[in-house]
């Protein structure tokens, strides 16, 4: 078969996954309940934050807190049916908007039909920032820069995308040891991380990179790593109507946009999503995700957990580093500032 | 709001009387407070705004300029890269010359430069050289000014699309002019000389260009020439001053995308240190660097020339990383194509193959006579097998097999990336094979290859003969496969290649050079060579094999073969038991036991060592091997 053919039935066929994507969150809209509407206060050249939430109270201020300082304008959630008094949190919150839904994680392909259809309809036009509430970005000089010093500079070398890819946090000694009290700093318990224990590999078919290791693969993965968890993320997007997220924040469409990295030996710049999910409030979540079985590949990830936390888990070992600030990152070759001094 | 400076130019004696043109497309608020900076030093000012600036912005940067006596230049829809740019300023310059004929110098700057100096210290500088033009003039013909863009190409050739909104368009146009080798002339008079915009030139220099003869002809000529602002003066300067320095008192560097780096708030100390006048482009949210500057300089320095050399060194190594990045790295936005790396490891290592089948206590030898961190077979099928035998390596590394398989590259690579030694490790062919192109194509890679070794394993393995058979069969034909990589014409690596027969008659050689070749500092002390396996029986083993149908290659002299294991027979009985080899016993086939004439050298005085120097070279290993003897 001639190569153009291929890679025109190639560009077809993405296309239409990528309306059909679309499509199916737009059909959807009518799902999500708005219950605080703020977006009229979202301006021109706002950065805006998109979250999917479930439960998640204890981490929500200083998640909020966090990002607020990094420069995030306006915060758009979408609330899964929380019990914990984090809906009305959120809806108290002056930059908040805050939609709810009691339909299926699972069904809603983990969350993104909610969010693609915010994206789409509140998204275009700005730099919008895609993350859990456990995830937390930090980018090359982001303790001297606000965010929007990297968006304005993305924006001057024409980029669209900005690749962060998620790094496993946790604490010394098992992960129940120090509990985690609501508006901490959870790196302050969880403060270590693998330097070096990543495999990459290429998706052929969306181009983008496909990142697995890290603790999680260590421990709990050994015998089956292609089953463990994927760690690249691109969560930082110039937002434009026919965007769309394929799986979680791991890929999008156009492919064009996981383009994110140098192929000919040069380093684009990237940062990272500090993932604070090993914290004392670990187990809880990871037995009631197992009883809902609302996750990913029928929440495989945390079966293994689960086995895993039966003897209470400590994945910390001599070779862990303790995180400093992203100069380390970046001397350790997790992060690249490229050439933005 | 920055402080005013109110120090006159004639603070110093010189009659300097500086004018600037200042070039405004967005951001005309900071454009204003800007401007305000240079007239309040003294500065006399012309504006040009770009005609597609909204005029709501204009109106409100006048009335924030009133009273400054700033002029205001016919406005001009620009467009990067064109001749518009050279005309806003050529029409600011006439109109600043006009109206102000006592001017000295001139200087060309935008809305977004900073003066990080007070303007009376840029006027004293000027005063004490006198009549001299500072503009940075380079030959076209000098490759390398422009970053990663056209040179000479911007004389020659046509450029009708634009390059921001026709890209496609404009690349096509350039390379169908380049295949037709098409080109316009340069007009004769003309050397074609390239810089950046940003200059500062004494008043009678710029008005010989405002009023040359030929400027109908230039303006034609530039018109169709590719970003001009970059060119135009920096060309013409060259027919009317005598006087060029050719440097830009603009700190303004572009990157390899042909775009200003952009300075925030922590590169204050360095904007401090290098003593520019003015810099550029700064973030417009940098409020430190914008309430900061200009700053007078203290007194002993005040009289500094700019030297922004750290500067300049802290934004190359930003191209560089950008460009070339960091060797052996392999991560979320550097995931080099093959071939393409720039280094393909971050530094040398070496794979020992073969040699750990003959001599078991091999890696701790190496260790300690070269200083590596010697892992074990780091390849092995079912585990990874990092030195002192860790679950976790360097860099958090796991043990597991599968995960490593997912990815060998990537985890060798972080191996060597994240080891705080260079390292070496341990290598056979029954280990994975599928990094051999990867190492035999790197540079970094020193390889020392022992052929044929691994049959020796298999000498008293008890192993049923039927079942040596078929390992062996895989076995030497993954060493086929691995030799054929290393005998190819695309080796980058250090090979160093002995066969069985040569390393059991003489094993001194290849451990020497091994030792030799991997230690950076020189006169290591001797160590004893390390046992060597018992290797009776080969030469009957390989006879076998052969016989049963598998032809047994690349072992070396089977004659010598023959004649160095059958000599040993003796020596082994009495050496097997001992295989620690702490008591400085010499290696069973370093005794000169072969028929006459095969080449037995004496042994080297690191071959017959005393115990006393081998316990204190190796400490480690000689408790290692007195726990084996303990039983």
């Amino acid at each position: 078969m001639p190569r153009w053919w291929k890679s025109y039935r190639r560009k077809l066929r993405l296309r239409a996954r990528r309306q059909w994507y679309l499509g199916r969150a737009i059909r959807r809209r009518g799902r999500l309940t708005p219950v605080a509407d703020r977006t009229s206060a979202i301006g021109p050249d706002s950065i805006l934050a998109f979250v999917t939430q479930r439960n998640e109270g204890v981490r929500l201020p200083y998640f909020l807190d966090y990002y607020r300082r990094l420069g995030i304008d306006h915060f758009l959630f979408v609330d899964n049916d929380s019990d914990d008094g984090s809906r009305a949190y959120l809806a108290a919150q002056p930059d908040v908007s805050l939609w709810m839904t009691t339909d299926s994680y699972k069904a809603s392909r983990f969350g993104m039909d909610w969010i693609a259809w915010l994206l789409f309809r509140h998204g275009s036009g700005h730099w919008c920032l895609t993350v859990d509430p456990d995830e937390f970005l930090v980018y090359p000089h982001c303790d001297t820069r606000p965010l929007r010093a990297l968006t304005d500079w993305l924006d001057s070398s024409a980029v669209k995308s900005f690749p962060a890819m998620l790094l496993d946090m946790y604490p010394r000694g098992p992960v129940t040891a120090e509990p985690y009290p609501q508006g901490a700093n959870p790196f302050d318990i969880a403060a270590w991380f693998d330097p070096a224990n990543y495999t990459i590999r290429k998706n052929g078919l969306y181009g983008n990179l496909w990142i697995q290791g890290g603790p999680r693969t260590r421990a709990f993965f050994g015998d089956r790593p292609e089953q463990a968890p994927a760690l690249n993320k691109i969560p930082l997007v110039r937002w434009e109507r026919p965007f769309v997220y394929v799986s979680s924040t791991h890929m999008l469409l156009p492919r064009a946009l996981n383009m994110v990295y140098d192929e000919d030996g040069g380093e684009r710049a990237s940062g990272i999503l500090l993932h604070a999910k090993f914290l004392s409030t670990f187990v809880d979540k990871s037995a009631e995700e197992l009883q809902r079985g609302q996750h990913y590949a029928d929440g495989q990830e945390y079966r293994a957990y689960h086995r895993g936390l039966q003897d209470d888990p400590d994945f910390w070992t001599h070779q862990s580093q303790r995180f400093q600030n992203w100069r380390q990152l970046e001397d350790l070759g997790l992060i690249s500032r490229g050439n933005w001094v | 709001m920055p402080q005013p400076v109110t120090a006159p130019p004639s603070a110093r004696p010189a009659p300097v009387r500086l004018g600037v043109t200042m070039l405004c497309h967005d951001n005309l608020e900071l454009a204003a407070r800007m401007a305000r900076l240079w007239t309040d030093g003294g500065a006399r000012i012309a504006i040009h705004v770009d005609a597609k600036a909204p005029p709501g912005a204009v109106a409100g940067m006048q009335a924030a300029l009133d009273g400054t006596g700033a002029l205001y230049a016919r406005r001009r829809p620009c467009e990067w890269g064109t001749f518009s740019l050279v005309e806003a300023t050529l029409d600011a310059a006439r109109l600043l010359l006009d109206n102000h004929p006592d001017l000295t110098h001139v200087m060309a700057v935008s809305g977004a430069c900073l003066p990080l100096r007070p303007v009376s210290e840029l006027c004293s500088f000027l005063a004490r050289h006198q009549g001299r033009d500072f503009i940075e003039s380079v030959t076209a013909r000098d490759v390398g000014w422009t970053v990663g863009g056209l040179n000479e190409e911007r004389f020659t050739l046509r450029f009708p699309f634009s390059y921001r909104r026709q890209r496609r368009l404009f690349d096509r146009y350039v390379a169908l002019q380049r295949r037709f080798k098409v080109s316009r002339p340069i007009p004769r008079g003309l050397v074609p000389h390239l810089g950046s915009q940003w200059w500062c030139l004494t008043a009678e220099t710029l008005r010989a260009i405002l009023g040359d003869p030929r400027r109908p002809e230039w303006d034609r000529y530039f018109r169709r020439v590719w970003v001009p602002d970059e060119s135009y003066f920096q060309t013409l300067v060259r027919r009317h001053s005598i006087d060029v320095e050719s440097r830009s008192l603009t700190l303004a560097k572009f990157d390899t995308q042909g775009k200003p780096y952009v300075f925030y708030d922590d590169h204050l100390p360095l904007l401090v240190g290098s003593r520019a006048f003015v810099a550029r482009k700064i973030w417009p949210g940098a409020q430190a660097l914008y309430d900061h500057f200009p700053v007078a300089s203290p007194g002993e320095v005040a009289d500094h020339e700019p030297h922004t050399d750290r500067l300049e060194a802290l934004l190359d190594r930003a191209a560089d990383r950008r460009l070339r990045g960091r060797p052996g790295l392999y991560m979320q936005s550097r995931f080099p194509r093959k071939d393409a790396e720039n280094g393909k490891t971050a530094r040398p290592y070496a794979v020992i193959y073969g040699f750990g089948d003959l001599f078991p206590g091999l890696a701790e030898w190496l260790e300690a006579g070269t200083g590596l961190t010697m892992h074990r077979h780091l390849l092995a099928p079912d585990q990874v097998e990092f030195a002192q035998d860790e679950a976790i390596g360097p860099g958090a590394l796991s043990d597991s097999a599968a995960v490593r398989d997912l990815d060998p590259r990537g985890f060798l690579t972080s191996l060597i990336r994240s080891s705080p030694t260079e390292i070496g490790f341990l290598f056979s062919p029954r280990d994975r094979q599928s990094l051999n192109w990867f190492m035999a194509t790197d540079p970094n890679a020193r390889i020392h290859v022992a052929t044929g070794a691994w049959i020796v394993p298999m000498l008293n393995s008890g192993m049923p003969f039927d079942d040596i058979r078929r390992a062996a069969a895989l076995i030497q034909r993954a060493e086929i496969e691995f030799l054929s990589v290393l005998d190819s014409v695309w080796v980058k690596a250090r090979v160093s290649r002995f066969n069985l027969a040569d390393v059991i008659a003489q094993p001194q050689v290849p451990l020497r050079q091994m030792v030799h070749g991997l230690t950076a500092v020189e006169g290591t002390p001797g160590l004893p060579l390390p046992a060597m396996r018992n290797v009776a029986g080969v030469v009957p083993l390989l006879r076998r094999l052969a016989n049963a149908g598998l032809r047994p290659r690349r072992m070396g002299d089977l004659r010598t073969l023959r004649a160095v294991t059958s000599g040993t027979r003796d020596a082994q009985a009495a050496a097997v038991p001992m295989p620690g080899g702490a008591s400085g016993r010499c290696p069973p086939a370093a005794i000169p036991a072969g028929p006459p004439g095969s080449a037995c050298p004496p042994p080297g005085p690191a071959a017959v060592p005393t115990p006393a120097t081998a316990a204190t070279a190796s400490p480690r290993r000689s408790a290692r091997s007195a726990a084996r003897e303990r039983p």
